[in-house]
This record gives structure tokens, C-alpha cells and sequence, in this order.
């Protein structure tokens, strides 16, 4: 290769807001209804019908715009992009386009090469069209109206990630946000997380940008990452051939992993925006905004410093919680309503109740054991009346009995035994019936140490503390 | 029964000298008889809405319900619950709407009696009422002249009391100049007044329900009972209810009425120039005081307006696509045909035009030249009301520069636009105004437009009312429909 590229991306990722109505008309915007079941007059496109907004709508857009660091502008305006297509009732989709809600913002998020921030250049507030049903009928094409009108937010990026492994980055973060927020169901296969990428390459160190391609419509972190790839390979192969890149909208084919033309800058809608005369300017009040502020969340970032800093979790098992909400919920309360060590909960978490919840192929919300039961078997563990070996059968127990884990342990007869003076006892007795051993070990052979503890080990059916035994035993065979 | 006022009608119902199937009856005869030769209606209901009737009653046996059993008539582009409502167009000859416009709605529940559907230019667009798919209107006065427009089928209705009562649509004159045209009294509300739901949309801000009846009583009755705000319009003011009072006696004194010497100075027509001129000394002589006001961007208002309006025309005329509702053509062979055929059989010329010229307005390139212009002269059109209602109450002038012409006297669009230039500089500002009858010049009647502050209804109706107190024109009738 003569030449050394660089690629240039941006990301609009569209969020549809978990709201229980649409943007503008109050009908039900529930995903998987039977089709056209939720279709208000307004969403049908009527003559005479009129857009009223959706509050919640507002206060979730603000709400993201919150958690980007973003400015919120003391007012917002609708406008209309107006086309022509079936699924599109009014003939015109009501969009934000001179004064979105949301302003520039900014996030930072991990990179090779360390933390690098995104900025965000506006996100606004808009509705779905509905679907298009083109395989269904050998005659005709079927619309569904139900997803008409739903509420989005386009969330519009600079072009400032390098790499397709900072898109997905970057994507990441945004999904992460909107999921702790509680303003999107991050439901990637129903579409409630989708993207579009722009991609352009230019020669490492030319300062003005190649001419771009937009690639519609990602659902998942896997194929945005494969389909930037493989446009950006597409593009360099071109520009190294002597061609030129034409600006155009193409679509990702998962299957063949390539992406193809879906239509030419020249063949382009104009849009025609224009404020939508059927709504005033939305006057955003410093209450409003203070309203949303009260309920934001803490992010990972902040997590992890918090559990690192203050619980003194291990960085990588911070990290692995606090990314997971539910996790971090799970954790946050296990811990709240135990007296062992946090460090202790979150390697349990990780480790067995997380193996656990694999083999029964169960999401942590669903589980069986809830966080006040889980922690009653860690205090199990850190009073020392049971080992981590026998807690994980105990775990298993839990599930299947929904029995309490002290319980489980007093009818089983699984405590450990941390009596010191029956442990002393026991202790003194080993000794006592293996002279040979004791003198072989005090005779500089470290490793006979093992024998003793075996030995303890056996004779109380492994229930012996075996912190505590050790400590005996050191004490004991000086 | 023919003539009275809605008080006088209301007098009689609860004195119960006629019952309210007499009264209606008497109307619904009259729309019967006119409609061939006025071509006012498009739609006349064969029978009565009984639940109109039970609430109607219902309303007059609780006494003091002034508008309950009062007929009347709504223009055929609000939503009215399985009657056609098809804006004069054949785009929409067929459409039965599921539901019913806030305005007909409320005046439902006033106790109002709906006879019909009034003929209009097709879609609110036009001056004339001859861009109807149903047939042009005839002018009660003179039935080879027009009627105005858009609301001509209201006004004419009205005017050849087939109905006491119709509401209108104004949205760059289409209540004030049929009005005028007609003999009759029409207003529109400041915007925001009246609600917009159900009302088929031609130019969403400009477009405003009003009344059009007899006397500027009559309409402050019916308006009070449309105003208010309206959940399902985001447009409709947060304004507290509004009730219209009829002045005591015709006294205007302590009323300033600001007058634009250039508008009337300016008329070509020396019959309107006198009779409105006569008209405002006749507020003078019961007291006004005259002062001169100036508004100097008005002469812009045509040209912004025939930006604007058309702009928001193109884009809500976009859902009539032939895909779920209205016309859809029968030879399509694939998506393209379906809308192009669609949309070029089912909508007139006129419209046609103004859709053309909108979406030319907003195309990319145009945007700011044409539509961002425009939006700039009409906040200079409304900044020049402003400073004028600092030294006047209400402003006086023409509505029209000429009175009816004769069907097909004017075929191009730029003269007839020209008929809008008094009327649209309060509609791009919002203005309530009203047309009320003031005379005849070549035994066509002739209107004065009054112009009052955001949201003073009152102020103008009371002075068109003080006025009928002390005139009579208002009550002239064509003999043909006496």
C-alpha cells in the first residue's frame, strides 16, 4: 500500500423514547401490537386532525440532553420534512431542524490509545413513520401504522471517531445513557436503538474531509463495526484505483457483509423543511430542566469510581457491575442489606450467582433469589459459618427451595465450625496422633503442613473454618 | 319568522310561540328552495340530527339558552361526524369524516341545529367561490355576479336567508369579503381564538373559524359560544372564556377609530370610497373620534401572503396521496402514477397552483429568498398594528376594492389575489376583524372592514353593533329572497 488512510465518522443514532404514547397524538406507542391496532385518527393522517406533544416526550429529551452535558435552549420548535410515501400518513414528518431541544454536548468514551471525547453536535425530537411490509403479499405492499408517530430522539454526533471500534465505542456509551436514563427500552432487535453512520476516508494528515457515504439503518454493535469496515475498504479501493467516492445512501446487507447503493445525492429528497405552523414555539423552563436534572442517574463512569474508591472493588469487577443497571442495582442493594465485604458480594455476583443464572438461563431480572435473600447468604459467608465452596451449594438450594440461606445451613448441618476452643481441641488432637509428620514438618518439610490441615479436614467433613484452623495449626505446631 | 334576529328567534322558542321544529323547519324549506338557484350548499341534510333536536330542547326547557334551536349551516371543511365534508373539492367528494370539528361540536352543545354543508372555494383557496368541484355560487344580490370567497356558500346562504347563521373560514380575507360582497356581517376571531381542530387545514397560521350572520349581534352570540381553548388544538389561546355583551345604547363616545387615509383615498370605485366614508363619519356623528394611523408595511402583505399561505398549503395538502382516503385514481400502475394521478384528478387548478408555488417557496435554495422574507414582513406588518393601537381602539377601512364581479370577469390569479390586499394584513397579524354591511353602490352592497387589538372581539363587535343600532343595512335583503 502506498498511501496511509484514515477514516472519518459520525453517527445519528436514533432512540425511541419509552413512552407509553406517541409523540403528538396520545394513542398507545406499545411495540408488537397487532398492525394498525394503535392508529389514532391523528396518526392515520386525517383531515382536520392537529398535533398536541407529548410532555413526556420533553422531559426525556431534556432529560438525555442532561446527561451529555448538553445546552438546552429556553425554546424548541417543530418543523416538518416533508416527502411523499405510503407509511408516512401526513405526508410530511413532523422534525426538529433550526431549534432542535437538545444543544451541543459531549461525551468521552475509551479508545485504544485512552479517553477521547465525542462531541455531540444537537439531538432532536421527532416521530416514527410506520412500516412498510414489502414481502408479505405477491401483489401489494402492506403499511403498518402502529410504529407511526412513535417518539425518537436522533442523537447527531461530529465526525470525530477514527475507527469503527470507536463508533461502536461511542454508540456504547449513548446506549448506556439512554438505557440508565429510562428513556429507552434498548430493545436493539425492535429497533429502539438504531443508527446511521457517515463514513468517509482521507490520506493521513489531509485536514479536509473525503466525500462521505451514509450507511442507514445499524441495529446492533456488531454489524455497525463490520459495516464501517467494509465501507471504508470499499472506499480506499475506489480512491486507489484513480475513482471517486459519490455521495450517496447505502444500506448494510448482514448476510454478504457489503454494503450497496440505496440512492444517489442527485435522486435526494428535498425536504422542504419549514416550522410546522400547527405547534408554537415550546418555551423550556428553567424548571422543567431542573425537574429532569433531579432525576438523573449515576452513570458507570461514576459508579466505578465509587465502588473502587469506597468499596474497594477490584477495577475490572467494577466495571463489569456498574455497566450492567440492573447488575449495579442488584449489587447497590445486596450490599446495603449485608455485613460482608463488598469486594466478597461482587465476586460472588460475578462468579457463582452469575453461573447460576447462565445455567438457567434466567436474566437477572428474573431471578428467583432476590437481592435481600442473596444477602443473607453472604453474611452466611462472612460470619464464617459457611465456605464459599459449600455457600455455592447453599445458592443452589436457594433456587430451587426459595429457602432462606441460614435456614438451609441449620437444617443440612452445613455451618462451619469456628468455635476456637473446639477447634483448639481438634487441633492439639491431630498433633497429638501424628508424631512423625509433626517432626518431619518441624523438621524444615513445609509442605507436610497440608497433611494436618487434611487431616482436620477429614474429620469434620470439611466444616472447619479454615482460616481459623490454620491459624491454629501454625500456633500449634511452632 | 324570516329576518328576525337570534334573539328575537330565541324569544319566541321560549315563549313558545313556534316549537323548534317550526323554526328549523321554516329554514330547512328555504334551503330547499334557494339551493338550486344559489348553489350556496353542497350538502342539505334530508332530515334532522335528532340528538341535535333532544339537546336543542333540552337546553330551552332549562330557559335562557340563546343559540338552542337556532339553524345553521357549517362551511363544508370542518369535520362534521358522518356528513360529507368535502372541502368543494373531488379530492375529498366522497369523505364521510369519523368525527366532529371542535367548532361544530361546541356549537352542538349551544343547542344549534345543522341544516347543511356550505359551498367554497375549493380547499379555502379563491375569492370568487367559482373553484368549486360542486359549481360556482350566485351572488343573492345579482346571481351572474360572485358571491366572494372562500366562504361564499355561507355568505350567500346568509345573505338570501337560507339559514340565520354560518360559520366561515378566513385565511387572508375568505369571512370579511364575501361579507361584503353579500350584504351580511361576518367576522374572524383573533387567531388562537377559535379552535382548528377538525377544520381542514389550508394555511395553519392564518387560518381562523368565524361566524357569519345578519348583525355583528348575531355573530358575537355565536362566536362566544365556538371561542375558548381546545386541548386538541396546540394553537388555540390559553385565554380566559370570552362572552359577548351587546352595548346598552349607540353611543361611541371616548372611541378612537384610527382610519388609513391612503386605503379608502386610494379606492378606485367612487361608490365604496363614499359609502365608507360615510360610514365612518356615521361612528363619528355618535361620537368616535376620528385619528389618522399609518401602516406603512401593508402594501407587502399581498406578496408575503401569497408566499406563506401556499407554503403551508403544500405541505398540508400532502396527505390527500390516494393511498387511505379521497380520491384514488384508477389507472396506476406503479407508486409514482398513484400520487401524480391521484392528486392531479382529484384537486382543481387553483389549488393545484398554490401547492406548485408553495413547494417552490420551501425548496432548498428558495427558502430564505421567499419564505424567511416573507416571515420578516409579517412580523413588520404586525410591529405596524402595534404602534397603531397605541393611539386607536380599532382601525376602520375597506374590506373590498370592488364590489361582486361577474362569474369569469376575472380568470387570472394576480388580479384576484389583488381583491385580498385590505383583509390580509390583519390576518397575517391575527387580528379579530369583521366586515358589516354599509350600503349599496350599483345596487350591490358594499362592507366596512374593523380591525381591533389580539383578542378584542368585543370592541369591534360592539361598534358594528352600536352602528346597526342606529342602520339599517344590515337588514336589507335581495327581493329575490325575501
Amino acid at each position: 500500500m502506498s498511501q496511509q488512510w484514515e477514516m472519518v465518522i459520525g453517527l445519528e443514532i436514533h432512540v425511541r423514547l419509552d413512552t407509553d404514547s406517541k409523540l403528538f397524538s396520545g394513542m398507545k406507542a406499545s411495540y408488537g401490537a397487532s398492525p394498525n391496532s394503535q392508529v389514532s385518527f391523528l396518526d392515520a393522517g386525517l383531515p382536520g386532525t392537529l398535533p398536541v406533544i407529548n410532555q413526556k416526550a420533553l422531559d426525556y429529551a431534556i432529560r438525555f440532553g442532561l446527561s451529555v452535558d448538553a445546552d438546552i435552549p429556553p425554546f424548541t420548535v417543530f418543523a416538518r420534512k416533508n416527502y411523499f410515501y405510503p407509511d408516512l400518513p401526513k405526508g410530511y414528518q413532523i422534525s426538529q431542524m433550526d431549534d432542535p431541544i437538545v444543544g451541543p454536548g459531549q461525551v468521552v468514551i475509551e479508545t485504544e490509545a485512552g479517553a477521547k471525547t465525542i462531541e455531540i453536535t444537537r439531538a432532536h425530537l421527532e416521530e416514527d413513520a410506520g412500516k412498510s411490509i414489502h414481502d408479505k403479499y405477491d401483489q401489494y405492499s402492506a403499511i403498518d401504522l402502529n410504529r407511526a408517530g412513535t417518539p425518537l430522539i436522533e442523537v447527531v454526533s461530529e465526525p470525530q471517531m477514527s475507527n469503527a471500534k470507536e463508533a461502536v465505542a461511542y454508540m456504547r456509551e449513548i446506549y448506556t445513557r439512554v438505557t440508565h436514563l429510562g428513556i429507552c427500552d434498548g430493545n436493539l432487535q425492535e429497533g429502539s436503538f438504531r443508527c446511521d453512520a457517515n463514513v468517509s476516508v482521507r490520506p493521513v494528515g489531509q485536514q479536509t474531509l473525503g466525500t462521505r457515504t451514509e450507511i442507514k439503518n445499524l441495529n446492533s454493535f456488531r454489524f455497525i463495526e463490520k459495516a464501517i469496515n467494509h465501507e471504508a475498504k470499499r472506499q480506499i479501493k475506489i480512491l486507489e484505483a484513480g475513482g471517486q467516492i459519490t455521495q450517496e445512501t447505502r444500506l448494510y446487507d448482514a448476510e454478504q457483509d457489503q454494503t450497496r447503493s440505496m440512492r444517489s445525492k442527485e435522486n435526494a429528497n428535498d425536504y422542504r423543511y419549514f416550522p410546522d405552523p400547527d405547534q408554537l414555539p415550546i418555551q423550556i423552563t428553567p424548571e422543567m430542566i431542573a425537574a429532569q436534572r433531579a432525576l438523573l442517574p449515576e452513570f458507570p463512569a461514576a459508579k466505578i469510581e465509587r465502588y473502587v474508591g469506597e468499596l474497594g472493588l477490584k477495577p475490572d469487577d467494577a466495571a463489569i457491575i456498574a455497566h450492567d443497571l440492573r447488575m449495579a442495582e442488584f449489587f447497590e442493594q445486596s450490599n446495603q442489606h449485608s455485613q460482608a465485604a463488598a469486594d466478597l458480594n461482587a465476586k460472588f455476583l460475578l462468579g457463582e450467582f452469575s453461573a447460576l443464572l447462565n445455567a438457567q438461563g434466567v436474566a437477572l431480572a428474573a431471578s428467583q433469589i432476590d437481592a435481600t435473600a442473596y444477602a443473607g447468604l453472604l453474611d452466611q459467608m462472612a460470619n464464617g459459618s459457611v465456605s464459599r465452596k459449600v455457600a455455592k451449594g447453599v445458592l443452589d438450594d436457594m433456587w430451587d427451595t426459595g429457602q432462606a440461606a441460614a435456614d438451609i445451613i441449620k437444617e443440612q448441618g452445613l455451618g462451619q465450625i469456628s468455635d476456637a476452643s473446639a477447634l483448639t481441641e481438634l487441633v492439639q488432637q491431630v498433633i497429638a496422633d501424628n508424631p512423625d509428620q509433626v517432626s518431619s514438618y518441624r523438621g524444615g518439610n513445609d509442605k507436610m503442613f497440608n497433611y494436618f490441615v487434611g487431616q482436620i479436614m477429614k474429620q469434620t467433613k470439611g466444616q472447619a473454618n479454615p482460616v481459623q484452623t490454620k491459624q491454629l495449626l501454625e500456633e500449634y505446631l511452632k | 319568522m324570516i329576518g328576525l334576529s337570534i334573539r328575537q328567534m330565541a324569544g319566541m322558542l321560549a315563549a313558545k310561540e313556534c316549537s323548534i321544529q317550526e323554526l328549523c323547519g321554516v329554514y330547512w324549506d328555504r334551503c330547499q328552495a334557494f339551493n338550486e338557484t344559489t348553489g350556496a350548499l353542497i350538502t342539505t341534510l334530508t332530515e334532522f340530527n335528532p340528538k341535535e333536536l333532544l339537546q336543542a330542547q333540552a337546553l330551552l326547557d332549562q330557559g335562557q339558552q340563546p343559540l338552542a334551536g337556532i339553524p345553521l349551516v357549517h362551511k363544508d371543511l370542518f369535520c362534521t361526524h358522518g356528513i360529507k365534508t368535502t372541502c368543494a373539492s373531488n379530492m375529498l367528494a366522497d369523505f364521510v369524516p369519523p368525527y366532529d370539528a371542535t367548532v361544530v361540536s361546541r356549537l352542538q352543545q349551544a343547542g344549534m341545529v345543522t341544516l347543511g354543508k356550505a359551498n367554497m372555494d375549493e380547499f379555502a383557496m379563491g375569492s370568487s367561490n367559482e373553484h368549486s368541484a360542486f359549481g360556482p355560487v350566485a351572488n343573492p344580490w345579482d346571481e351572474q355576479r360572485v358571491p366572494g370567497g372562500s366562504s361564499g356558500g355561507s355568505a350567500a346562504a346568509v345573505a338570501a336567508r337560507m339559514v340565520p347563521v354560518a360559520t366561515g373560514t378566513d385565511t387572508g380575507g375568505s369571512i370579511r369579503q364575501p361579507a361584503a360582497l353579500c350584504g351580511i356581517t361576518g367576522i374572524k376571531p383573533s387567531y388562537g381564538r377559535v379552535s382548528r381542530h377538525g377544520m381542514i387545514a389550508f394555511a395553519s397560521s392564518l387560518d381562523q373559524a368565524g361566524v357569519m350572520a345578519a348583525s355583528a349581534d348575531d355573530c358575537g352570540l355565536v362566536l362566544s359560544a365556538m371561542s375558548g381553548h381546545d386541548a386538541l388544538d396546540s394553537t388555540s389561546a390559553q385565554q380566559p372564556p370570552w362572552q359577548w355583551q351587546k352595548p346598552d345604547s349607540p353611543d361611541m363616545r371616548g372611541l378612537k377609530v384610527g382610519v388609513v387615509r391612503d386605503w379608502i383615498d386610494g379606492l378606485a370605485d367612487d361608490g365604496i370610497k363614499q359609502l365608507t366614508w360615510a360610514a365612518i363619519e356615521q361612528c363619528q356623528a355618535q361620537g368616535a373620534e376620528l385619528l389618522d394611523v399609518s401602516l406603512p408595511h401593508a402594501d407587502l402583505a399581498v406578496s408575503a401572503y401569497y408566499i406563506l399561505a401556499p407554503a403551508e398549503c403544500s405541505s398540508n395538502l400532502s396527505r390527500f396521496d390516494g393511498v387511505r382516503f379521497g380520491h384514488q385514481t384508477a389507472q396506476a400502475s406503479n407508486l409514482q402514477e398513484l400520487y401524480c394521478r391521484s392528486r392531479s384528478e382529484g384537486f382543481g387548478e387553483e389549488v393545484q397552483k398554490r401547492i406548485m408555488v408553495g413547494a417552490w417557496a420551501l425548496s432548498s435554495g428558495y427558502y430564505d429568498a421567499y419564505y424567511l422574507k416573507a416571515q420578516k414582513v409579517r412580523r413588520l406588518i404586525s410591529d405596524d398594528f402595534k404602534a397603531a393601537f397605541e393611539q386607536v381602539d380599532l382601525i376602520a377601512g375597506p374590506v373590498s376594492p370592488e364590489v361582486a364581479f361577474k362569474h369569469g370577469e376575472k380568470s387570472t390569479g394576480v388580479s384576484m389575489y389583488q381583491a385580498d390586499q385590505f383583509t390580509i394584513p390583519a390576518s397575517l397579524a391575527g387580528l379579530p376583524c369583521l366586515s358589516m354591511p354599509i350600503g349599496h353602490t350599483q345596487g350591490l352592497p358594499v362592507g366596512l372592514q374593523l380591525i381591533g387589538r389580539y383578542f378584542d372581539e368585543q370592541t369591534i363587535l360592539a361598534v358594528a353593533d352600536q352602528y346597526q343600532q342606529q342602520t339599517n343595512h344590515h337588514q336589507q335583503t335581495p327581493e329575490a329572497f325575501a
